[in-house]
């Protein structure tokens, strides 16, 4: 059986293309430096080794406004990882094992 | 009483859902909670159960009702502005005839069956995160009924998608798909549906849709995908958290979730071959390949990033995996070229890739498509020159578990046809593949109960011998069926774009055309 243990297994999220994730995506760039953004119709794709973490301070600094965690739940469209952490201010997405 | 202001989310979570909970003492539990033993899972303690979402009732409808807002509003703009003449293509509509007949009623049967669960598990965790699931669902129905009403206007073959998903052959496919998931235990459900379905193969499924959406004009479905994603992705949560919670309460339990997976691996997988050809032959403007999308969303996410995570509980890679690997190249072009030969007794068209869309397949199947399908193709295109049209005279041998044709080939060898029997108590069974074959061998009193379109028209259940009597009985009216080109829809949307592009656009879009003009 192969496993990809050697390589870097990925996580991430897809978020809807809209002006609340761009902000989003600006404050996990900060956050996450290896993170990797990708655009596909309608959709932006952010990509990181082992685990993404989204911040909710980032967040609001670059959106201007207050934002709770929850709020997270009208740009995201799809994750691949394991939600490890979804508080008050972060979700972290990685996997268990 | 002095309570904070504002509780942490955690302890939001933990004062609004498990302490709404409690353990009865007057009814025996195994009475309370009768179905979650009989499947073999042991479970030691159910308030290990992680919702990581941390969801309570109200700020679930906070922002269910912010999605839908949303969605309405972008649902009205369309309709007002005429928004289904900027489409790619009418044919483009196909792909959502497709969805509206096969996946919303899914979404129904999802709803009624998360109500039942969020009354019948042990635990309050995995109640909450069914009964939210229940009403996603339901919402989802809705929201993809008012959507697609849009273009029920104007276009054929979403008129009577309820009926038709009781009747019509291949909707059969998704119809006994999830019924086989309905009839089972409460457990094997949740890795039917919410691992298999929601986390395993939701992104091959929908993301190709809303993509789709997006790139061929279609803005409410894209929309609606994206507000019913947002659920799916609290969806796929509950699938992960599932399986974790099964595969650490009891070792025993291990070798029961991984039957589990390899069966709804391969049932999900045929599923998805509906899929398959619809991204690949159905929409005008192309998004990406099958092969590229299954390599990306499930070689890659899943098989190199989920399940090394499960081998830790001992979990390996789905049984037969590796034919669904070798089967990239292929799958979506046989499935198409059967709907091609059967569309007149589907609720949507099919007709011959145009020169530019043969050579994308080429371009992006090299190994396989000048080989084995441009061929068939350009014989296809032929008869068309000359006339006719190559429809399939008879009814196809169907799968008894899957319940797809049997059009799928040999491994290794793609011009054979991959056929398996099994004979039951004196009845013999034919499968289209070693995942089916297998599937039914685990439990043949289930499959042989299967309500197989072909037997059922055969036997004069179906409205009567004769393809249009069966065709009646599936409600099917003149332009859902056939051939694309010169179909009711083919005519109105070349009419209609006649006249937007003419000075004169006094007639409203739908009403019925002035005299054809030069």
């Amino acid at each position: 059986m192969t496993t990809s243990d050697a390589r870097v297994r990925m996580v991430g999220v897809d978020l809807q293309e809209n002006d609340d994730s761009r902000a989003i995506v600006d404050a996990l760039e900060e956050d996450n430096p290896d993170a990797v953004i990708s655009r596909m119709p309608g959709l932006v794709r952010v990509r990181c080794p082992q685990r993404l973490v989204v911040n909710q301070a980032s967040v609001e600094r670059h959106l201007g406004r207050a934002w709770e965690t929850h709020e997270f739940q009208l740009s995201i469209v799809s994750y691949f990882g394991h939600i490890d952490e979804w508080d008050d201010d972060e979700i972290v997405v990685a996997w268990d094992h | 009483m002095s309570t904070p202001r504002k509780l942490s989310m955690k302890k939001r979570y933990s004062a609004l859902t498990r302490d709404l909970d409690w353990t009865p003492t007057y009814v025996d539990p195994k009475a309370v909670f009768p179905y979650t033993s009989f499947e073999g899972i042991t479970i030691h303690d159910w308030s290990k159960w992680e919702d990581p979402f941390r969801l309570t009732v109200d700020s679930y409808f906070k922002y269910q009702a912010e999605k839908d807002k949303r969605l309405y509003a972008v649902l009205d703009g369309f309709a007002q502005s005429q928004g289904h003449l900027s489409l790619t293509d009418a044919r483009y509509l196909n792909a959502m005839k497709l969805f509206i007949q096969g996946v919303t009623p899914l979404e129904y049967a999802a709803h009624r069956h998360f109500a039942f669960l969020s009354r019948f598990y042990d635990g309050p965790g995995p109640r909450f995160a069914a009964q939210c699931q229940s009403v996603d669902e339901l919402r989802h129905t809705q929201t993809e009924v008012h959507t697609l009403s849009t273009y029920n206007k104007y276009y054929g073959g979403m008129h009577n998608w309820p009926e038709q998903f009781d009747r019509v052959w291949y909707l059969s496919v998704p119809k006994s798909y999830f019924e086989d998931a309905m009839s089972a235990g409460p457990f094997e459900f949740l890795i039917a549906i919410s691992f298999s379905f929601e986390y395993l193969l939701t992104n091959l499924l929908f993301v190709p849709f809303m993509s789709g959406a997006s790139f061929n004009g279609d803005l409410p479905t894209m929309t609606f995908g994206f507000s019913a994603q947002s659920d799916e992705s609290r969806h796929m949560t509950l699938g992960l958290e599932a399986i974790k919670f099964l595969l650490e309460q009891d070792e025993a339990n291990v070798p029961i979730v991984q039957e589990w997976i390899d069966k709804w691996f391969w049932r999900g997988y045929r599923l998805v071959a509906l899929i398959a050809q619809m991204l690949d032959y159905m929409l005008p403007r192309k998004v990406m390949s099958w092969k590229e999308s299954f390599e990306l969303y499930f070689e890659e996410q899943m098989l190199g990033g989920l399940f090394p995570d499960l081998e830790f509980y001992g979990i390996t890679k789905p049984r037969h995996v590796e034919q669904a690997i070798a089967e990239k190249d292929l799958l979506s072009h046989q499935v198409y070229w059967t709907l091609y030969q059967f569309s007149f007794a589907a609720g949507f068209t099919t007709t011959v890739p145009e020169a530019d869309h043969l050579d994308w397949l080429s371009a992006n199947y090299p190994e396989t498509f000048d080989k084995y399908f441009r061929p068939l193709w350009d014989k296809a295109k032929k008869i068309q020159d000359d006339g006719g049209r190559f429809f399939f005279q008879g009814l196809p041998q169907l799968c008894q578990v899957c319940q797809v044709p049997m059009l799928f080939t040999e491994p290794g060898d793609p011009t054979t046809l991959a056929q398996r029997q099994v004979v039951h108590e004196g009845e013999r069974y034919d499968f289209c593949s070693d995942g089916c074959q297998w599937i039914f061998e685990r439990e043949p009193e289930k499959y042989v109960q299967a309500w197989l379109p072909v037997h059922q028209i055969f036997q004069g259940n179906c409205g009567g011998p004769s393809v249009p009597e069966v065709l009646a009985w599936y409600g099917l009216q003149d332009g859902d069926a056939g051939e694309y080109l010169g179909s009711v829809d083919h005519q109105n949307w070349e009419r209609w774009h006649d006249h937007a592009a003419s000075a004169d656009v006094e007639a409203p879009v739908g009403s019925e055309p002035a005299e054809a003009r030069a």
